[in-house]
């Protein structure tokens, strides 16, 4: 680390922000600083730090910086790194779908359902297919909530019904109609070899099938669901990192008053 | 037994009555009763292995013949046996036969129970000595090097490629790893079957085969050499197939196994009367074997709030003791659960942990202990995702815990990568090596946090418990009271798997191995 505890590098680059060719930020405008860490299938040694400076070359990075590194196993080294990306993003030009509407809090979802609905919304979730982590529809779901945010369970004007993990498709869809659901939930946590995917299609597939696929507000989410995704396989809404069930909730109150105006 | 805690040791002895008179209530069901999956086990005990021209396993193709001739309740041990007697053939001969429909088990003529015993007694004999082998394998590695010291370090290997899983097991060895597990894939707790050979495909995790438990087995104990330690294999003895998944560990030398009913009743909603029963045969499997059990009540705080309802915890360690001893498991092979599970934002959380974690380990003194990382709480943040395993380490340490689930920075986001085993465990030596002694240094002030919080945990399991014992399991579980999850008497998966035993039931296994060595 002797070299790099303080940068005597001229910052002979333009210092100004230009949301047309943004860079990653270290401590300057437009350093492009970038730290990473991977691991390479070959011994320790120079020649593998020599392979990791090539690996960040081609990423574009300059300067690369190989602060640490050590086998973890005979064959396979481990590196911690540093580099100034040459890459711009044109931030200007960026668009991404999002749920398009107003989140609201509890409170204030059950004075909406109240006023503009006038009855209580049912609402299906389960972590279906071979999927068996309820972590991500209890979140949801249970009265408890999430990291402050209650779950549906709560709702005084939400009916909400987990089924839990590992429920098939059918199963699921076939206790959606039983309970007359306004909306489903589905949640997917395990995405490996796109699992999640085969399993999301199949459902939406099922419902057209059966006919019922404008009959209920569909939607989904798990730690790699986007938004994007979600349409894309043709559900309503898909709620991805960083989303409580108020986000849920509001979306479903609104889609719901949409759908019936 | 000094306690730290200034815990009442007459409130302890209180509360493992209760849990006794809970699990002899359980105990007094499970007798009367057989599975499909107890029933392939003895096909297995029996050496019979191996699958059809359709992929079926044997022991299946035994067991769902007797089933649909509506005769289950009767035992394979006796058709097997009579078979035996009557044909002088094996028993996989037999199994074979009847997969090719040149044997029925039903309508050879039932001969004297002294020839029944006669012609299953050589056949008890030596799958017992394989057992015993294994067995003695593992205690002669531990003797020749040493045991590793606890906390062990557990590190979980998922790639879903056995041969892919063997490359990251054998780096977590070197990097100081003492337990690897072999997760299973997403969905397998609910076959209710085992799976046959070497497997590479899985989703997030590999398939529990007896092949590929052999081939994991056979590359740790070369890495063992190697680094002049012994190491241990861990798999996931619960779902539909429990004890088969026990016969086939101890055939294989796994030395530590998922096992727990409760979990699977909650989690897998799998039915409470055919794990049970389940349990209570592969537990009697994994203590002959000398199998360390661990038992999942950590997974009720990724449910329910692990502050409010910490007592759960306890009491249901309390009941898987009762549980377990009554299956003649030693306590040293109990990895009874518990986690640190608290939201990290939650002020002094680190002394209510560590309350939690001291007061478990007084508990439950001879007890391998298994303490699970944090993950709930974890977020994709992996920096301060790594802090919070280093929280959670030091109170391993401190508390001299059994087994320590090793948590991953990347925990929500992948199964680990090589680095991601390999922080974890520097993480966790540098922690073990740097707070070595804690544990004896440190007292808790009288009133202060800790002791408050465990005195109130140890009162609050036992009023749980109350309940419980009047209810009884089965009720208290059909009302929620475990990881705010209800699950009823009659459903769930693999009911129609259980059956009451017959009159010509036998299985001798259970008196043999219950307890014994």
């Amino acid at each position: 680390m002797s070299g790099g505890l303080y940068s005597m590098q001229a910052k002979d680059f333009d210092k100004t922000l230009d949301l047309k060719k943004i860079k990653p930020y270290g401590d300057t405008m437009n350093d492009g600083k970038v730290q990473l860490s991977f691991t390479l299938p070959v011994p320790c040694g120079a020649e593998a730090v020599e392979a990791a400076k090539q690996m960040l070359k081609k990423m574009g990075l300059e300067n690369p910086q190989v602060v640490f590194y050590q086998e973890l196993t005979p064959g396979f080294t481990f590196f911690n790194c540093y580099g100034s990306l040459v890459h711009t993003v044109d931030y200007t030009d960026i668009y991404v779908p999002k749920v398009e509407s107003t989140v609201m809090d509890m409170h204030q979802t059950d004075e909406y359902i109240r006023e503009h609905i006038g009855r209580k919304l049912v609402v299906v979730g389960a972590s279906t297919g071979t999927d068996a982590h309820t972590v991500g529809i209890d979140a949801i779901m249970n009265m408890k909530g999430y990291a402050g945010h209650y779950g549906l369970e709560r709702y005084e004007m939400i009916e909400a019904f987990n089924l839990g993990s590992q429920v098939p498709n059918e199963e699921f869809l076939s206790k959606g109609i039983e309970l007359k659901a306004d909306a489903l939930l589905v949640s997917q946590t395990v995405t490996q070899k796109d699992v999640h995917i085969k399993n999301m299609t199949e459902l939406i597939e099922l419902m057209e099938a059966e006919g019922l696929r404008d009959k209920m507000i569909v939607v989904c989410g798990g730690p790699r669901i986007t938004h994007e995704l979600a349409k894309e396989l043709g559900f309503d809404a898909g709620f991805g990192m960083n989303t409580y069930a108020d986000d849920v909730a509001s979306f479903i109150a609104q889609e719901y008053v949409n759908r019936h105006k | 037994m000094q306690s730290k805690l200034g815990l009442d040791f007459k409130k302890v002895e209180q509360a493992k009555g209760l849990a006794k008179n809970i699990a002899d209530e359980v105990q007094s069901f499970v007798e009367s009763y057989t599975t499909v999956a107890v029933e392939r086990t003895l096909c297995r005990l029996l050496g019979i292995d191996g699958v059809d021209e359709n992929q079926v396993p044997l022991p299946n193709v035994v067991v769902d013949d007797l089933k649909g001739k509506g005769v289950l309740n009767q035992g394979v041990l006796f058709y097997i046996a009579n078979a035996m007697a009557a044909t002088g053939m094996r028993p996989q001969q037999i199994a074979e036969g009847v997969a090719g429909g040149t044997i029925d088990l039903t309508r050879i003529e039932v001969t004297d129970q002294k020839s029944l015993q006669e012609a299953l007694e050589p056949v008890i004999r030596e799958s017992i000595a394989k057992i015993r082998e294994k067995r003695s394998r593992r205690e002669k590695y531990l003797e020749a090097n040493g045991d590793n010291p606890k906390p062990y370090l557990y590190v979980i290997v998922a790639t879903g490629n056995i041969y892919e899983d063997v490359v990251q097991a054998e780096a977590a060895a070197r990097q100081g790893a003492d337990v690897i597990a072999v997760i299973r894939t997403t969905g397998q707790s609910l076959l209710d079957y085992v799976p046959y050979g070497a497997t590479t495909e899985g989703f997030g995790g590999t398939f529990a085969t007896q092949e590929n438990f052999r081939i994991m087995r056979s590359a740790l104990d070369k890495v063992g050499e190697e680094l002049g330690r012994y190491i241990r294999l861990c798999n996931y003895c619960s779902g539909l197939c429990m004890p088969e998944i026990a016969i086939m560990g101890a055939f294989e030398g796994l030395d530590v196994m998922l096992n727990d009913a409760l979990y699977g009743i909650l989690f897998r909603d799998i039915n409470m009367q055919r794990t049970l029963v389940d349990q209570y045969f592969s537990r009697i499997i994994n203590g002959f074997a000398g199998v360390i059990i661990n038992t999942g009540e950590d997974n009720y705080l990724t449910t329910a709030d692990a502050y409010e309802q910490a007592h759960t915890v306890l009491a249901s360690d309390l009941i898987n003791e009762q549980l377990a001893l009554l299956a003649g498991l030693k306590e040293e092979q109990m990895g009874l659960g518990h986690a640190f599970e608290m939201d990290p934002m939650l002020k002094n959380g680190f002394l209510y942990e560590l309350a939690q974690a001291q007061m478990t380990r007084e508990i439950f003194p001879k007890a391998t202990l298994k303490y699970m990382p944090p993950t709930k709480f974890m977020t994709g943040n992996i920096f301060r995702g790594h802090i919070q395993d280093a929280l959670f380490n030091m109170i391993g340490i401190w508390t001299n815990q059994g087994i320590q689930l090793l948590g991953m920075p990347t925990e929500a986001i992948h199964t680990p990568f090589m680095s991601d085993r390999f922080l974890s465990i520097e993480n966790a030596k540098y922690i073990f090596n740097n707070m070595s002694s804690i544990g004896q240094e440190m007292e808790f002030k009288e009133g202060g946090i800790v002791r408050t919080r465990a005195r109130f945990v140890l009162d609050k399991s036992i009023e749980l418990l109350e309940r419980i014992n009047e209810e009884g399991l089965f009720n208290a579980l059909e009302k929620g009271i475990f990881g705010d999850v209800k699950r009823s008497r009659t459903g769930g998966k693999g009911l129609e798997g259980v059956c009451e035993k017959g009159a010509n039931y036998m299985n001798p296994f259970i008196n043999l191995l219950k307890g014994a060595r």
